[in-house]
């Protein structure tokens, strides 16, 4: 949404990652560094293998080969420390349907070892945010999806991770709350959290500070919104990324 | 019609796509029979018997000594008189004793038909019958030699069969119908629920829903495919249980395969009935398992018997389809009943099955709910 | 013709659809544009004669969803919102299953499929299960075509597909219109409804509005500003904090604006971002989208 204003150190460093199913190559020598604060738009057509970079990067996947580091931590041999450093929330939404806001903040609580005593006040703060607090004894299956997304956010990024991953955040949400979500993004971005996000709604690509666009298994383009669409001669991330993959 | 083939030739497909599970449905039963029978056929090896021959001819004699040359008996014992047979068993170490009646071999030659008698202590019913039914090969092997000897138009050894301590013959051989009744739940019931309920999990049941598929013909579709798999399950089971381990099929074969079918249709229906009431194929499998696999193994008779049960179970066993199943094939098998000592089971079967087949075609929705 | 009068359906205590009519003519393109969770899903459901309306009447030509299901079923082509064919058959498998099911063939009815199926049939003995999202969505629109329908019903065929495959499959559909088939279909992508003849924007069971989009555009009378400055977050938070504001929502590389004033004065708006420091600010009235109007109606089911 603004330039950033300066580059900071790098979080994510990749270099020459490869990944490879049998003779199918799903990531091609992709080489990038997503900085500290940034708003980091990781594009690409559907099965372009923006899924398998994220899994390499979240800790979930062992590339086939390069160099990359999340969070200072080596992809390799150190996932379990980049997977207690990183916050990740997919399209699926990780929320138990059949518990409370409360039960699923404390679950995931529990899970990245949050401080028993830090739980309540911060599940509070967290909840202030979003404006949900007087719903949090209620169960997640009966909010409305926009709501889910909230929350799936503000657990996701509950035990402070230095980067999150969002996998296709806003998919099917109504329109409002899906700018509610960006926001929610932005001020997340504010405290210093590094946001790594994958969408298909291409305005959302104008909010990123850069933006990665993925095309069978490579990386194509990489920049600011603004420098692509000057460079490819267009108007909007729309005409951009048609212009790009097709 | 077309459309029904199509739909068949597609589920057939899936089967093919998971040979997995076909193994698996196929692999269930002969293990299971493998594993029931060499549990109890090693402990027939060297069974000792004793011999009553009231006859002491050649053709008496002939038999003896064909029964003692196999592998699996030993004399313990000749005996000279009735009196002598309980004390026989009584000592504990014979199993069987074998009775040959007086002129066995000049009734043999006059008449073209000799007696026997074999009288097993079925204490330990599996092995009594085990015994039996070798001892009854090498007399109807002997019974051959003979007429080819003879060159007679036939000879008929017959042999009357008795049992000391468990005439009822309570468990025997009860494995063969107790896995078939099992393997047919788990082949019909599971598999065809699962299969239905797999349908609405991936939602391709909706677009079944909307082509012009009718409801009963998306049923018989599916349970087309797991018919033939069963019908195909219960011959191995029969047959490897009366050529690998002897047990018999005194009744009528065919009678033995109708009852096999109708136990088959009635598990299948139970399937389809079960997947109208499950929405994924988890809960179908779980319903399947408590809710078939269960009571087949503890209330059908199969592995307790039911006249020890409280009165409660035993009344709920009453409307457990395995159990009249079981009964039935127990008394064609073992027992040689022709289909009128077992119709009344068959028909409490048949009633089981319009009952399930009406409340299946009930409750399966032309609609999503 | 399509007729639903009235139609309601609820699910427990959640109502999904709330009293909702429209029509759609012989040969339209009609899309419902709504997120998530709106009452799209219901609403083809009873289309198609798979859930009945809790009240209300649905006439399909003629015929009634309730009542005459079967005749519905044979001139309809059904696509569900998720991908529903059968990942362990092969997609000429597929077809043909579908084909038989319908009472037709693959080879009566290629033409008709033909520019959809071409693009899959390289692959046409691969496993439907192993097909890439674009493909999928390929072959699930074939088998829906495969018997001729007269109506096809697309439940959100382009979520969670790229832009490419979403600009091809609308591509697509354009052809199949030519052939005068029906196509109902709905979308979370506001900018999708440019492509429709006519939309029905659907939010939390009630129909917004009804129209061409041009027409909805055009109907509009609230004027949206387009604001962009250096900073865009901090300019959202003075946006929202001016006096006279209605909304202001993020818009890609602008913020849109909408004041409750109709006879606002821009410069009064502009000297006002300067007085809190923005720098390199744009400010114009631009013509709004389908999207600006779907919130503002939102909000103003909201506020109600």
């Amino acid at each position: 949404m603004a330039e950033l204003q300066t580059r900071t150190e790098p979080v994510i460093t990749v270099k020459n990652m490869v990944k490879k199913f049998g003779g199918f190559v799903a990531n091609d020598n992709l080489n990038f560094e997503v900085f500290k604060g940034e708003i980091f738009g990781f594009l690409g057509a559907n099965g372009a293998g923006k899924t398998t970079a994220i899994k390499i990067l979240s800790g979930l996947s062992i590339p086939t080969s390069g160099e990359i580091k999340v969070a200072g931590f080596d992809v390799y041999t150190q996932t379990e420390l980049i997977k207690r450093n990183i916050g990740y929330m997919s399209q699926k939404f990780s929320l138990y349907e059949d518990l409370t806001i409360k039960e699923n903040f404390r679950f995931y609580a529990g899970v990245y070892r949050v401080p028993q005593k830090e739980i309540m006040p911060r599940m509070m703060d967290a909840l202030a945010e979003v404006g949900l607090i007087k719903y949090k004894d209620r169960l997640i299956s009966d909010l409305p999806l926009g709501w889910k997304q909230k929350l799936a956010f503000s657990i996701a990024t509950f035990h402070n991770p230095g980067i999150v991953f969002l996998d296709e955040p806003t998919s099917g949400v109504d329109p409002v709350a899906r700018r509610n979500f960006w926001e929610q993004i932005f001020k997340t971005v504010q405290k210093g959290t590094t946001v790594f996000v994958t969408t298909h709604y291409m305005d959302e690509a104008e909010y990123c500070n850069r933006v990665s666009i993925m095309d069978k298994g490579k990386i194509v383009a990489l920049n600011s919104p603004n420098m692509l669409k000057a460079a490819y001669k267009v108007d909007n991330m729309f005409d951009l990324f048609l212009k790009i993959v097709r | 019609m077309n459309r029904f083939k199509a739909f068949v030739i597609k589920e057939f497909r899936h089967l093919i796509r998971d040979p997995r599970t076909v193994f698996v449905l196929f692999a269930i039963p002969v293990i299971q029979l493998l594993l029931f029978g060499f549990v109890i056929s090693t402990e027939i090896k060297d069974a000792k018997i004793a011999i009553l021959d009231f006859s002491r001819d050649d053709l008496s004699e002939g038999l003896v000594n064909k029964i003692l040359a196999s592998d699996y008996f030993i004399l313990e014992t000749e005996l000279s008189n009735i009196n002598q047979i309980e004390q026989a068993f009584r000592s504990g170490q014979v199993k069987e004793v074998l009775v040959i009646e007086n002129n066995f071999g000049r009734n043999i030659v006059h008449d073209g038909a000799g007696a026997v008698q074999i009288i097993t202590d079925a204490s330990d019913p599996n092995i009594a019958s085990l015994l039996d039914s070798y001892t009854r090969n090498i007399i109807l092997d002997y019974q051959q030699e003979i007429s080819n000897k003879t060159q007679a138009a036939s000879t008929i050894i017959d042999v009357e069969y008795r049992m000391f301590y468990n005439e009822e013959l309570k468990s025997a051989h009860l494995f063969v119908p107790g896995t078939m009744a099992l393997i047919l739940m788990l082949v019909c019931a599971l598999m065809t629920s699962v299969s239905i309920a797999r349908e609405k999990e991936l939602g391709t049941m909706e677009i079944l829903l909307v082509s012009p598929l009718r409801p009963l013909q998306i049923v018989l579709g599916k349970v087309v495919p797991y018919m033939v798999l069963s019908f195909i399950d219960m011959l191995v089971i029969i047959v490897i249980g009366h050529f690998v381990f002897g047990v018999p099929v005194r009744g009528a074969t065919s009678l033995l395969i109708g009852t096999g079918t109708l136990f088959i249709l009635l598990a299948l229906t139970l399937g389809v009935m079960i997947s109208t009431i499950s929405k994924t194929q988890q809960i179908a499998m779980m319903i399947s398992l408590v809710g078939m696999m269960l009571p087949t193994v503890l209330l059908s008779g199969f592995i307790f018997p039911l006249k020890n049960m409280p009165v409660v179970l035993q009344a709920v066993s009453l409307a457990m389809p395995p159990r009249w199943f079981l009964q039935a094939v127990k008394d064609v098998m073992l027992k040689g009943a022709g289909i009128a000592q077992i119709w009344h089971y068959l028909a409490i079967m048949f009633g089981m099955l319009l009952f399930f087949i009406m409340v299946s075609v009930k409750k399966f929705k032309i609609r999503l709910d | 013709m399509i007729i639903a009068e009235n139609i309601s359906k609820s699910y427990q205590e959640n109502q999904a659809l709330k009293s909702v009519s429209f029509n759609i003519n012989d040969g339209e393109l009609f899309g419902f544009i709504g997120p998530d969770g709106a009452g799209k899903t219901s609403l083809f459901r009873i289309i198609a004669s798979l859930l009945l309306p809790d009240c209300g009447s649905l006439k399909v030509f003629d015929y009634d969803v309730v009542k005459q299901y079967r005749e519905i079923r044979q001139i309809t082509g059904y696509m569900p919102g998720r991908f529903s064919l059968y990942t362990d058959l092969s997609v000429e498998e597929n077809l043909d299953f579908f084909a038989s099911v319908f009472g037709t063939t693959l080879k009566e009815n290629y033409e008709l499929i033909k520019d959809i199926y071409i693009q899959i049939e390289p692959f046409k003995d691969r496993l439907a299960g192993k097909l890439s999202g674009g493909m999928k969505q390929k072959l699930a629109l074939s088998c829906a075509l495969i018997h001729r329908p007269r109506i096809l019903i697309l439940d959100e065929p382009t979520t969670g597909v790229d832009a490419v495959s979403r600009k091809e499959f609308w591509e697509l559909l354009d052809g199949l219109k030519a052939r005068g088939i029906t196509i109902i279909v709905s979308t979370p992508y506001m900018d999708e409804a440019l492509l429709c003849d006519r939309v029905a924007l659907i939010q939390e069971g009630n129909i917004l509005s009804v129209d061409s989009p041009g027409n909805i555009i055009k109907n509009y009378n609230k004027k949206v500003y387009s604001i962009g400055s250096d900073n865009n977050y901090r300019l959202l938070t003075d946006l929202r904090a001016y006096p006279t504001v209605l909304h202001a929502f993020a818009f890609g590389q602008y913020l849109h604006y909408t004041d409750s004033n109709p006879e606002l004065n821009i410069n009064d708006l502009g000297t006002y971002l300067e007085s809190r420091n923005h720098s390199n600010i744009s400010l114009q009235v631009i013509e709004p989208g389908i999207e600006d109007i779907f919130i503002d109606l939102m909000e103003t089911v909201k506020v109600n």
